[in-house]
C-alpha cells in the first residue's frame, strides 16, 4: 500500500501545481487582461476615492482638483471639484465612475491623472522602484498642464455670448489648442456628486435638453462649412497647378450651369461676380468656385485635398469622440453635385476644429499638425513626467502653394468679407475666410476662419467660429455676426501667455457664470 | 521524540498565532488606523482554543504528529479574520464571525472528545457497518421531507429545531470508517484480477461494491443537486479500492465509470450543464450565472503578487466570498504570496496525513489515514480549482477556512482521528521500557 499512498501523494501534489499555475495566471499573467474587461469597474471605484491630479490651463488656471470631502452623508473621503464651472465643462469633463462615468480630459487621461503608466514617474527602476512602491507611504498622481488658456477660453465664451456656436483656437505651429468653447456647455460639479441618483438625474436632465450641453460642438459636431470650404477648393487648384494668382480669370457671372446640372449655382443676393483667385476668394464669388471646382480640380483632386486636410478621417485629438467632417466622394462624379460641393454645400459637413485646421495649414506652410489640448504632464512633486511632443498630422500642400493662399486670405481680411477680423488687433497682419450656410428657410450659420501674427512673420494663432442660426442669409453674415467674435479671440491669443497666477482669478466668478 | 513533538507543535502554533494576530490587527488598521478594541478577547479565543488543542494531544496522544494541530490553526484563524473582514464590509457586525468562533470552540470541543473516548483507532473497525449506515443515513437525511431543507438549489442542509447543519460533513467521515474497514477485510477477494482480452480486469462479481459506491454518488448529485459531495465520496471510494487492493484496474475502472456518469449528468440535468457552461465561459453571462466567477477572477487579478493588504480590497463583492469564494477573497488581499501560503498549508496537511498513513503498520489505520487525508486534500482542491475555474464549480467548504459549522466540527473530528492514528502509530516509549525491564 505504501507506494500507491506515494502515487496519491504525488498525484495531489501535482494537482496543487496545477492550481498554483491557475492562481499564477489570474493574478499575474492574466490580471492586465481581467483588469481591463468592460464589465471590472474595480480599478474606477478605487480610482474614485484616491487623490487624483489636478488639470490646470497653461496660465496656471486650475481646472479640475481634488479636496477632501465636506458632505457629512458620504462614506467617501475625497470629492472631485471643477473651479470654473461650465467655462471648461466640455474640456474637462467629468469623473464619475461609480455612477454615470467619466468624460472628457477625465476620460481620456484617466490612468494618467490616477498616476498609472506613467512609466517615468519616479525615475526609479527594477527593485527600487519596487522598495519604494512599498515601503513609501505615497499616492502617484499625475498634473496636466493643458495648452488651453484661460484668458483665450474666457474671451472666447465672453465674445460669442449666450447664441449656440462654437469657437476655437490652436496655435498653427503645434496643433495645441488655445480656446475650445461651445455654448450651450454644462457645470461637470453637477455630474461629479457622490450620491449615485443625483448625478444620474443630472445626467439625464442634461441628456435630455434639447439645446445638447453636453455636446462639445467645437469637435463633436458638424455644419455645412459654407463659403470658408472655397479655400479647401482652392487648395487643391493650386497644388494641382491650374490655378495661379493670375490663371484663370472667370468669367463675371450671376450663375453658374455644370454639364448637364439641374439647377444653376447662384451667388448670394444674386450678385454678379468673376476675375482672378485673390478676387474671386476676397468678395467669395460661388459661380467662380463652383466652376474650379469643376473645371480647374475635378473630382479625384477634389477629394483627394479634402482627404489631406482631413475630411473623412479621424481626427486623432486628446478628447473623447470627436466627430468626422465629411466630404462626399460617392456621388462626386456628378458635374452639378460637384459644382454645389465646391462651394461647402450639399453634403460637405466639418467640425469648427476641421475649419481651425483650415487655417491652420494655410499658416503653417501647408502642414497640419496634431491637434491636441495637452501640454505636460507633472508628477506629485511638479516633477516633469511626460511632455505632449507637436507632430504633423498631416501634409496638406507645399510652403509655395500655402504662401499664396496666406496672400489671399490677408486680402480677404484686408479688402474683403473678412473685413472685422481685425477689428481688435490693428497692429497684427490678419487672415481669413467667411462662410454663410443656409440652415433653414431665412436662418444661416454665421463662420469664419482667420489667422493673425506680427506683420512680416508667421501666424501665430488660427481661429474658427460658427454662429449657429442667425437671421437672413447672405454672404455678409458671416463676416458681420462671426468675424467680430473672431477678432476679439485672435486678441486674447496674440496677449503674451500671462505668468502663471496672474491668470488665475476667474472673470466670471466661476461655475455657473 | 514525544516531547521534541510536542514542543514542536508548540512552536508551530505560536509561529501560525503570530500570522493570524498579525492579520487580524492589520484588517482593523486598515479600517480605521486602530487596533482592534476586542484584541483582548480574540487573542484569548485563539491563543485558548489551540492551548486546549495542544495539551489535549500532550495529555491523550502525546506521540502524534506535530504538524496537524499548528496547520488547522493557521487555516482556521486566517479564514476567521477574512470572515471577521467580510463581515464588516456587508456591515452587518455580529454577522457570522461570532457564529463563526463559537463553532470552533465546539470544534475543538469534538476535537478533544474525540481524542479522550478514542484511545485505539482500530476501536473504529469494529463499527464499521454501523458507520456505514450511520454515513448512508446521514447522506439521505437532507430527502427526509420536514427535515431536509433546500438552500441555494441544493438539497444538503437538515434543519433540526433553530440548528441547520449539512450532515454530509459528518457522513464523510463515516464513509471513510466504514470503506477502510470494508476494504481491509476485503482486500484479498477483491485483488484478485482476472484476465479480459488483454487486460486484467477485477472478477466481475467483486466489482458490485464499487458499481454501489458510483451509484449512490449519483443518485446524491442528481437528488440533493450536491456536485461537489458527490465527486468527492466516489473519489474516497475509488482511492481507498486502489490503496487497498494495489490494483491499478480499479482506478481505471474508476475513471471511466466517472466519465460516463459526468457525460450522462451534463446532458441530463440543467444543473449540471450550467456549471459546465458557466466554466467554459462564465463571460457569456458575466452579470448573472457566471457572475460570480467573474467577480472572482476579477477579485484575484486585483490581488497580484503582494495582494491588495487586509481590508483594502473588495472581496465583498464576491458572492458568497464567506464560504464557497473565500480563497479568491484571500487572493485579492493577500496576492499570489498568500494564496500560495493557503496551498502549501494544505499540501503540508496532505503531506503529513499520508505519511502517518505509511508509518501505520495496520490496514485499518493506513486506510483510515489515506481516506481522511485524501477527503481533506481533495475537498480543499475542488473547491479551489472551481474558483480559479480550473474545474467546474463545485460547492462545498474549503476546510477549516471557509465559514460554516458543520464543516468546521467535522473537520477538528478528522484532524482528531488522524492524530489519534499517528500516536497509535508511534511506538510507545513507556511499553519499550517495560518491554526491556521484563526481558532484562
Amino acid at each position: 500500500m505504501t507506494k500507491q499512498i506515494r502515487n496519491l501523494g504525488i498525484f495531489l501534489t501535482l494537482c496543487y501545481i496545477a492550481l498554483f499555475v491557475q492562481v499564477n495566471r489570474l493574478t499575474v499573467f492574466d490580471a492586465k487582461d481581467l483588469q481591463n474587461k468592460p464589465g471590472n469597474n474595480r480599478q474606477a471605484v478605487r480610482d474614485f476615492d484616491r487623490p487624483r491630479g489636478s488639470i490646470s490651463t497653461a496660465d496656471g488656471v486650475v481646472l479640475a482638483q481634488t479636496v477632501p470631502d465636506t458632505n457629512p452623508d458620504d462614506r467617501l473621503e475625497l470629492q472631485r471639484t471643477y473651479p470654473e464651472g461650465d467655462t471648461f465643462g466640455q474640456i474637462t469633463g467629468f469623473f464619475n465612475p461609480l455612477s454615470i462615468g467619466t468624460d472628457g480630459l477625465e476620460k481620456e487621461y484617466n490612468s494618467e491623472l490616477a498616476g498609472r503608466d506613467l512609466t517615468d514617474l519616479t525615475n526609479l527602476d527594477g527593485i527600487d522602484r519596487f522598495v519604494d512602491d512599498f515601503f513609501v507611504d505615497k499616492d502617484h498622481v499625475g498634473n496636466l498642464s493643458l495648452t488651453i488658456r484661460a484668458d483665450v477660453q474666457r474671451a472666447a465664451r465672453e465674445a460669442l455670448g449666450d447664441v449656440p456656436g462654437s469657437v476655437v483656437a490652436l496655435d498653427p505651429k503645434t496643433g495645441g489648442i488655445l480656446a475650445l468653447w461651445s455654448f450651450p456647455s454644462y457645470d461637470p460639479n453637477l455630474l461629479s456628486v457622490h450620491n449615485g441618483a443625483d448625478a444620474t438625474a443630472a445626467s439625464q436632465a442634461l441628456l435630455a435638453d434639447p439645446t445638447k450641453p453636453r455636446l462639445a460642438r467645437a469637435y463633436q459636431e458638424i455644419y455645412p462649412p459654407g463659403s470658408t470650404y472655397k479655400v479647401v477648393t482652392a487648395t487643391g487648384g493650386v497644388e494641382k497647378g491650374t490655378v495661379t494668382a493670375d490663371e484663370p480669370d472667370y468669367p463675371l457671372a450671376n450663375e453658374y450651369r455644370a454639364r448637364g446640372a439641374g439647377s444653376p449655382i447662384t451667388n448670394f443676393d444674386d450678385g454678379t461676380c468673376g476675375g482672378k483667385l485673390f478676387e474671386i476668394l476676397r468678395v467669395s464669388c460661388n459661380t467662380a468656385f463652383a466652376q474650379m471646382g469643376v473645371d480647374q480640380v475635378g473630382t479625384d483632386a477634389m477629394v483627394a485635398t479634402a482627404e489631406s486636410y482631413g475630411f473623412n478621417r479621424d481626427v486623432p485629438i486628446d478628447l473623447p469622440r470627436p466627430a468626422r467632417s465629411q466630404f462626399p466622394n460617392a456621388k462626386a462624379d456628378d458635374p452639378g453635385f460637384l459644382a454645389q460641393i465646391s462651394i461647402g454645400q450639399n453634403d460637405v459637413a466639418a467640425t469648427p476644429l476641421q475649419m481651425a485646421m483650415v487655417a491652420a495649414a494655410v499658416a503653417n506652410g501647408g502642414k497640419i499638425m496634431t491637434p491636441h489640448v495637452l501640454s505636460e504632464i507633472r508628477d506629485e512633486d511638479e516633477r516633469v513626467v511626460r511632455t505632449y511632443e507637436p507632430d504633423v498630422w498631416t501634409e496638406v500642400m507645399d510652403a509655395g502653394s500655402a504662401g499664396l493662399l496666406r496672400q489671399a486670405m490677408k486680402e480677404v481680411a484686408t479688402e474683403g468679407t473678412a473685413q472685422h477680423l481685425g477689428d481688435d488687433i490693428p497692429e497684427f497682419e490678419v487672415g481669413g475666410k467667411t462662410g454663410t450656410a443656409q440652415f433653414r428657410e431665412d436662418t444661416s450659420h454665421a463662420w469664419v476662419i482667420g489667422f493673425a501674427g506680427p506683420p512680416g512673420e508667421d501666424p501665430q494663432v488660427v481661429v474658427a467660429v460658427i454662429v449657429e442660426a442667425q437671421p437672413g442669409v447672405s454672404e455678409a453674415t458671416g463676416g458681420r455676426v462671426a468675424a467680430p467674435i473672431a477678432s476679439q479671440v485672435l486678441a486674447a491669443a496674440l496677449q503674451p501667455l500671462p505668468a502663471p497666477g496672474e491668470g488665475g482669478a476667474p472673470t466670471d466668478g466661476g461655475s455657473g457664470g | 521524540m514525544r516531547s521534541v513533538r510536542r514542543n514542536t507543535e508548540l512552536g508551530l502554533l505560536f509561529l501560525g498565532t503570530l500570522v493570524v494576530v498579525g492579520a487580524y490587527i492589520l484588517a482593523s488598521l486598515a479600517q480605521d488606523s486602530r487596533i482592534p478594541s476586542n484584541i483582548g478577547p480574540f487573542l484569548a479565543v485563539i491563543i485558548g482554543i489551540q492551548l486546549v488543542g495542544h495539551f489535549a494531544i500532550r495529555r491523550f496522544a502525546p506521540n502524534a504528529d506535530g504538524m496537524l494541530l499548528p496547520l488547522a490553526s493557521l487555516l482556521n484563524g486566517l479564514g476567521y479574520v477574512f470572515i471577521v473582514r467580510l463581515d464588516e464590509a456587508h456591515r452587518h457586525p455580529g454577522g457570522l464571525a461570532p457564529l463563526q468562533a463559537t463553532w470552533a470552540i465546539l470544534g475543538m470541543g469534538a476535537f478533544v472528545g474525540t481524542l479522550v473516548l478514542l484511545s485505539q483507532s482500530r476501536t473504529l473497525e469494529r463499527y464499521r457497518y454501523t458507520a456505514g449506515l450511520i454515513g448512508l443515513g446521514l447522506l439521505m437525511l437532507p430527502l427526509v421531507p420536514g427535515v431536509g431543507q433546500e438552500i441555494n438549489g441544493s438539497r444538503i442542509w437538515v434543519s433540526l429545531g433553530p440548528v441547520n447543519f449539512q450532515p454530509g460533513e459528518f457522513a464523510k467521515l463515516a464513509l471513510a470508517v466504514f470503506f477502510a474497514g470494508y476494504l481491509v477485510d476485503k482486500r484479498e477477494l477483491l485483488a484478485v484480477n482476472r484476465a479480459v482480452g488483454p487486460f486484467s480486469m477485477p472478477d466481475p462479481k467483486h466489482l458490485g461494491p464499487v458499481l454501489v459506491a458510483w451509484g449512490a454518488s449519483l443518485v446524491i448529485m442528481i437528488s440533493q443537486r450536491d456536485l461537489g459531495s458527490s465527486l468527492l465520496f466516489f473519489t474516497l471510494f475509488i482511492v481507498l479500492v486502489w490503496v487497498a487492493t494495489e490494483r491499478a484496474s480499479y482506478l481505471v475502472v474508476g475513471t471511466i465509470l466517472f466519465a460516463l456518469g459526468a457525460t450522462f449528468s451534463i446532458s441530463q440535468f440543467d444543473h449540471v450543464q450550467n456549471r459546465v457552461d458557466i466554466w467554459r465561459d462564465p463571460w457569456a453571462d458575466a452579470d448573472d450565472k457566471g457572475f460570480q466567477i467573474v467577480q472572482s477572477a476579477y477579485a484575484m487579478a486585483d490581488g497580484g503578487i503582494v495582494g491588495r493588504g487586509i481590508n483594502l480590497g473588495t472581496p465583498d463583492r464576491i458572492p458568497y466570498a464567506e464560504t464557497d469564494f473565500i480563497f479568491a477573497a484571500i487572493t485579492e488581499e493577500l496576492g499570489l504570496l498568500g494564496a500560495t501560503a493557503i496551498l502549501m498549508a494544505f499540501l503540508l496537511f496532505i503531506g503529513a496525513g499520508f505519511r502517518i498513513a505509511m508509518r501505520s503498520s495496520h490496514g485499518f489505520d493506513k486506510l483510515l489515514a489515506v481516506g481522511l487525508t485524501t477527503l481533506l486534500g481533495f475537498q480543499a482542491f475542488i473547491i479551489i480549482a472551481g474558483v480559479v475555474r480550473l474545474l467546474p464549480l463545485t460547492g462545498v467548504t474549503l476546510p477549516f477556512v471557509s465559514y460554516g459549522g458543520s464543516s468546521l466540527l467535522a473537520n477538528y473530528v478528522l484532524l482528531a482521528l488522524l492524530l489519534r492514528i499517528s500516536d497509535n502509530a508511534e511506538p510507545k516509549p513507556v511499553e519499550a521500557t517495560e518491554a526491556v525491564a521484563v526481558t532484562a
